[in-house]
């Protein structure tokens, strides 16, 4: 059989290889060195907004890298603080989403087979329509006559209306809300397969409860926390709807510097050199998050 | 056998469910809404579902967002399986870091940065070939960038759950290995291609930050219509839409579930009368 195999694979085999290759570095490898190219030529008025890095004048090749972007990134005050405060919104948003998912995966993963299937339907559901819908959903609960405001006032807990919509707290309010099917669904699927004589046998050896499940529940979900916790972290550091649609002035992202300086200011340049700044910042997560789905590539074969 | 404290698995699982479900239902709630003020109610009426379609400009980007969801959805879905199969069956060859990354950077990824690399691309093509301008296509192959990962994801675990024993079956008969591809792994992942293709659809039926990006003149989608007009608050309108998609997509996906559920009940009962008899 083998002999078989090896006789058809090894000629078609590099070309099936290769057709998807060759789309993914085209369409996402590639456009992004030329985000780093990019960052470094200069800005320019005319189509494309920015200079060529290397020129042939008198048959000699000039290169011109202008890495004035960078130090103005490190100088400019706006900037820093983007990330900053980016990077905090996006460990606030996960560490809450991680303290409301695990409940939720736990419990849906301890429930008889039967409802599983529906409560995680339900959980994913949201996460199937729109993310704009319900970001919009979310200005309805947060406004100032909205639901939330209205159910604390009519119990009495505040008299004047708190102010959440175009604040922090409203992008807060808005990314736990989106993100936390994320959060739910890798650390659902650890949570479900675990086997549970495991936590027998802790209780039989005269375990409490609780710290039966910090010795071996929490442990052996330990890969669906972090892959979880990665999947809702680095998209939200560059989260650009959300804020634009909950957050006020106070609220500063680089996702929304970034797409200032590409539509309104035309700084092509500029835009590039955050962008890479971004990616900078993201690329140990961004590398952590491989080496678990790898891990888990790997661990089902 | 472990017992859980249902008290507090029942409140537990009640009160995420109403995290997640309140604002969508209130939402439905209003979209019925009398009054112009969104969260005012002042009596049932569905005068909004009229005003949705006497809007031109909605429609017209709907049509647009539909066309756009249906291409992505396919394409996205050949390119997704094509890597997904790879990605299970081909081993560690040569660059397999390198196209895993590519595959799973994707699903991490902010979209604003995709959305600018992706236009710096289409801009320095513009600029060496004169193609492509910006609008249908680059938005097309935006989306299927988007969407190209999640498929491959969803069909790389389903492959790799596969028995290998009915490919191997078939290439033993002399077929050869496409068409042991097409006639037996095909229809034993379509479960994982309607999920693809769903996803996929949705994805892109939603994406305002890609669009935004790699848009053309008239080419506006309907996300990048909603997005500029709730830009400006709630708008009774923007409900009756919401309600309007939110009904389509989750009886989509509940109908879709029911029957891959019930193939999956065939196949169990048809997989243990064959290994019975």
């Amino acid at each position: 059989m083998n002999a078989l195999l090896k006789r058809f694979l090894p000629k078609g085999r590099t070309a099936v290889i290769a057709v998807p290759f060759a789309w993914l570095f085209v369409f996402f490898m590639l456009p992004f060195l030329l985000v780093i190219k990019i960052s470094f030529a200069d800005l320019l008025i005319g189509i494309p907004p920015y200079t060529k890095l290397i020129e042939f004048k008198d048959g000699v090749v000039h290169l011109t890298a202008n890495v004035g972007h960078y130090l103005f990134l490190l100088q400019d005050d706006l900037y820093v603080s983007s990330y900053l405060s980016s990077v905090k919104i996006a460990a606030i948003t996960t560490l809450v989403c991680l303290l409301i998912g695990y409940p939720i995966a736990y419990y849906i993963a301890r429930s008889n087979p039967s409802s599983r299937n529906v409560l995680m339907m339900a959980v994913m559901l949201p996460f199937w329509t729109s993310l704009l819908l319900r970001t919009y959903a979310m200005i309805g609960i947060v406004k100032n006559e909205g639901l939330l405001n209205n159910a604390l006032i009519a119990i009495g807990i505040i008299q004047e209306p708190l102010q959440i919509y175009h604040t922090t707290w409203g992008v807060y309010l808005g990314m736990v809300y989106n993100y936390l099917p994320f959060l739910i669904m890798p650390l659902y699927a650890h949570l479900v397969k675990m086997d549970l004589t495991l936590l027998e046998a802790a209780y039989d050896l005269g375990a409490k409860p609780w710290k039966a499940f910090v010795k071996v529940t929490l442990p052996l979900s330990k890969n669906g926390i972090i892959a979880g916790c990665l999947l809702v972290f680095i998209p939200a550091v560059g989260e650009f709807v959300i804020p634009e649609l909950l957050g006020g002035s106070d609220t500063l992202m680089i996702g929304h510097v970034m797409w200032d300086e590409f539509f309104n200011n035309m700084d092509w340049p500029m835009a590039s050199a955050v962008t890479c700044a971004m990616v900078l910042l993201l690329l140990v997560p961004m590398a952590w998050f491989q080496y678990v789905q790898v891990q888990e590539l790997e661990g089902k074969s | 056998m472990i017992k859980t404290n249902k008290p507090l698995q029942w409140s537990v699982l009640s009160i995420g469910m109403l995290f997640l479900y309140i604002p969508i239902i209130s939402l439905v709630f209003y979209s019925f809404n009398e009054s112009k003020l969104v969260t005012t109610w002042s009596g049932f009426s569905v005068k909004w579902y009229g005003e949705l379609l006497k809007d031109d400009e909605l429609i017209q980007a709907a049509w647009i967002s539909l066309k756009l969801g249906l291409f992505t959805a396919f394409a996205s879905v050949v390119i997704g399986t094509w890597a997904g199969f790879v990605l299970a069956r081909f081993g560690r060859f040569k660059g397999f870091t390198l196209f895993a990354g590519m595959i799973n950077a994707p699903l991490v990824i902010p979209e604003v940065i995709q959305g600018i690399s992706l236009v710096l691309l289409f801009v320095t093509m513009l600029d060496i070939w004169g193609w492509p301008e910006r609008g249908m296509l680059t938005m097309w192959i935006g989306h299927v960038m988007l969407c190209v990962s999640y498929v491959a994801i969803i069909v790389q675990s389903r492959v790799k759950e596969l028995n290998k024993s009915y490919e191997e079956a078939a290439l033993d008969l002399g077929a050869t290995p496409l068409k042991v591809f097409f006639v037996i792994t095909l229809p034993l992942i379509s479960q994982a291609l309607i999920s693809g293709w769903l996803l996929s659809f949705t994805l892109s039926v939603d994406d305002v930050v890609l669009s935004a990006f790699l848009n053309g003149p008239g080419s506006t989608t309907l996300p990048l219509v909603v997005f500029s007009r709730v830009r400006l608050g709630l708008n009774p309108e923007m409900n009756a839409l919401a309600t309007i998609f939110i009904t389509v997509v989750t009886v989509g996906v509940v109908v879709a579930n029911a029957l891959m559920q019930r193939a999956e009940r065939r196949r169990m009962k048809e997989m243990q009368m064959a290994f019975q008899s």
